[in-house]
């Protein structure tokens, strides 16, 4: 409880000397900050909606709407990411687990393995793809394999796409995932859960998972913030999620629809964020509570 | 050194030890590679009792415990509770309560939850836990302290959650890994006692690991001294510090000196000291350099102005003072007297230094 104590003896220090010049010095960074990232995307805003004859207008959004492809082209990439994330995770947290439990020296392995796909650019995995999935149809034709090729590339939903943006999604996930298991004791938390009658996947399921739910949910963000912008890999492909429809779709249109629909794309990962994080929850445990004082202060006295 | 834990038995145990588990170490061997853990490890722990299992770091201790609790496998040998095998059977259906050394509590429930979390396992009814849990609470003192979050308790209360949480399935077996090592020393004192007044309550089979001495002696029925992978010597706490099996054990609990002798004629009786005294327990061929161990507090001083041995340092330590003697040979020797009688031997006081007429434990001449 020392930590409390000390916790709010801090506090009445901000409210005293410190406070005003400290508060002068954040609020300029905030503004600073804040600026930076504003400023783009309300002169963006402005230019889609202010139109110099019309003056305000929202063709430059109605007309985006209701343009062909936009529908299916945003939920084929809603689609790639939750498939991604699925795969992603079930790959990933089994593997992180299990080397932090039973193998510490592989957790160097899996670390270098897992951060490789940031050294090989996303041109090269497009390229090494294009040739295995060109190379495949001749070789697996009188195969069963065959169907499996034509599969992968299924326009309405390419398998290609998803396995891709695993191996892409890896560094950003795994580094999610490894911050949070970094702040656990797995190994004893395993045993201890173990020892209260609870088997293998019920302790990972009852204790671990739920003490990684922000990691979890980093690592989810992350996965559909990339998903979501990926351009190279699809379009070298020639498959149309949103961010490759943004560009191509829009190339004969208008400037300030072009603008418009980066400001959407803006708003709609802004937006399924949102949502990931308050469908996620917050623990409401991380507030200390403001019960019982004497409790608080002293070790062992009931 | 309080022996007092040893001695008294509360009559609550005496009924409800017949209920208590026993549990035995059959040659049992474990190894890690080229270490060996556990060295053909034969020990009994009689129903109800507290048993200390003491030694330095890398002895085993943990290990041992470790495959109580399902955690580790021997590779040879049995681990018996009440006399059935249990090797096979693994960790979650072991019926042994854990406390570890460091904080195991889960940091995402409650105090009360962590208590229950058992209880949930073995899907018992929410009104049941509930109930339960305020019980165990109530019963390491922390009765407001349900619906706090690990990181809202102190060290201390964290270990006291962990303990009710370890009795929370009614273990037949209740295992301690240095569960206060990571408390300061006074938090240690008063959740020792805590600890041993709930293991007396309860009369559960218990064993407790320890590096700490003194806590092994004042809180342990009997306390086993381990020595790389094997048992030294299991005894009560007063026994063990009175005659230690082995210099091993003599050295390990409590402070010993070693001073130079050198056997007698047939083995059985050492010179020391200029004098002849016999020998007690394990003995050497005759005729051949040794040491001598001796408690400080055996050990006599005498003002001498003759005397060849000199004092050369002296540590308050309470009632007691600890006087630091050189021997004309270069021997280091400490003597316990109380703090009144030091008070006639300054640094650098010419003494003499005697020996009582007990027997005494040797050891080969070390380098």
């Amino acid at each position: 409880m020392a930590g409390l104590t000390s916790l709010r003896n801090d506090t009445s220090l901000w409210r005293g000397g410190r406070k005003p010049r400290l508060r002068a010095g954040r609020g300029t960074i905030l503004v600073v900050s804040a600026a930076y990232f504003a400023v783009p995307l309300i002169a963006s805003v402005v230019y889609t909606v202010d139109d110099p004859v019309k003056g305000f207008t929202l063709s430059a959004y109605t007309e985006i709407l209701s343009a062909d492809g936009f529908l299916s082209a945003l939920l084929l990439s809603l689609e790639l990411a939750t498939a991604t994330i699925a795969v992603m995770l079930l790959l990933l947290v089994p593997a992180a687990i299990a080397v932090r439990l039973g193998g510490p020296r592989l957790r160097a392995v899996v670390e270098v393995v897992c951060s490789l796909p940031l050294v090989v650019p996303a041109i090269a995995l497009a390229a090494g793809l294009t040739t295995v999935l060109k190379w495949g149809p001749e070789y697996l034709a009188r195969t069963p394999f065959y169907q499996t090729i034509v599969a992968l590339q299924n326009p309405n939903f390419p398998i290609v796409l998803t396995l891709a943006y695993v191996v892409m999604a890896l560094p950003l996930a795994y580094r999610a995932l490894d911050a949070g298991l970094r702040t656990l004791d797995v190994a004893t938390l395993m045993e201890a859960a173990q020892n209260n009658g609870a088997g293998l996947i019920r302790a990972v399921t009852s204790v671990i998972l739920p003490n990684l739910r922000a990691a979890l949910l980093n690592a989810t963000f992350l996965t559909l913030a990339l998903v979501l912008g990926e351009f190279t890999v699809a379009s070298i492909l020639g498959f149309q999620p949103f961010a490759v429809w943004i560009v191509n779709g829009s190339n004969g249109a208008q400037g300030s629809v072009t603008i418009a629909v980066s400001v959407l794309s803006l708003l709609l990962t802004w937006g399924l964020l949102l949502m990931l994080s308050t469908g996620g929850g917050r623990r409401p445990t991380h507030e200390p509570r403001p019960t019982s004082g004497p409790h608080n202060e002293k070790e062992g006295t009931t | 050194m309080s022996t007092s834990a040893a001695t008294t038995a509360p009559p609550a145990a005496a009924t409800a030890q017949e209920t208590s588990a026993t549990v035995e170490f059959r040659q049992v061997r474990r190894a890690f590679g080229a270490a060996v853990a556990l060295d053909g490890l034969d020990l009994a722990v009689r129903p109800g009792e507290l048993l200390a299992l003491l030694g330095p770091s890398g002895c085993g201790k943990t290990t041992a415990l470790r495959m109580l609790a399902g955690f580790e496998t021997p590779d040879f040998g049995d681990v018996m509770v009440d006399g059935e095998d249990v090797t096979a059977v693994p960790a979650h259906r072991r019926d042994a309560g854990m406390v570890f050394q460091s904080y195991s509590l889960f940091p995402h429930l409650s105090a009360a939850d962590n208590v229950a979390f058992g209880l949930r396992m073995r899907k018992i009814g929410v009104a049941e836990r509930r109930a339960r849990a305020a019980e165990l609470l109530e019963l390491v003192g922390l009765p407001q302290h349900g619906d706090r979050y690990p990181h809202q308790l102190s060290g201390g209360q964290q270990q006291r959650i962990a303990l009710a949480r370890a009795l929370a399935l009614r273990p037949r077996v209740l295992l301690l890994d240095e569960p206060l090592s990571a408390l300061d020393a006074k938090v240690r004192l008063t959740l020792r006692e805590e600890i041993r007044r709930l293991q007396r309550e309860l009369a559960i089979t218990t064993l407790f690991v320890t590096h700490d001495q003194e806590e092994a002696l004042s809180m342990a029925d009997r306390v086993a001294v381990m020595h790389a992978g094997r048992l030294e010597q299991c005894a009560e706490p007063a026994e063990l510090y009175a005659h230690p099996a082995t210099a091993f054990v003599a050295e390990f609990v409590g402070t010993m000196n070693r001073i130079p002798g050198r056997t007698g004629d047939d083995g059985s009786v050492v010179e020391v000291l200029g004098r002849r005294l016999p020998v007690d327990g394990p003995q050497a061929a005759p005729h051949r350099e040794v040491e001598v161990l001796v408690r400080p507090e055996a050990v006599e001083l005498l003002a001498d102005e003759e005397g060849k041995a000199r004092v050369t340092g002296t540590m308050f330590l309470g009632a007691l003072t600890r006087i630091t003697v050189r021997l004309a040979d270069g021997t280091v020797v400490k003597a316990d007297m109380t703090t009144h009688a030091a008070a006639t031997f300054p640094a650098g006081a010419a003494v003499t230094v005697g020996l009582p007429d007990h027997p005494v434990l040797i050891d080969e001449r070390r380098a």
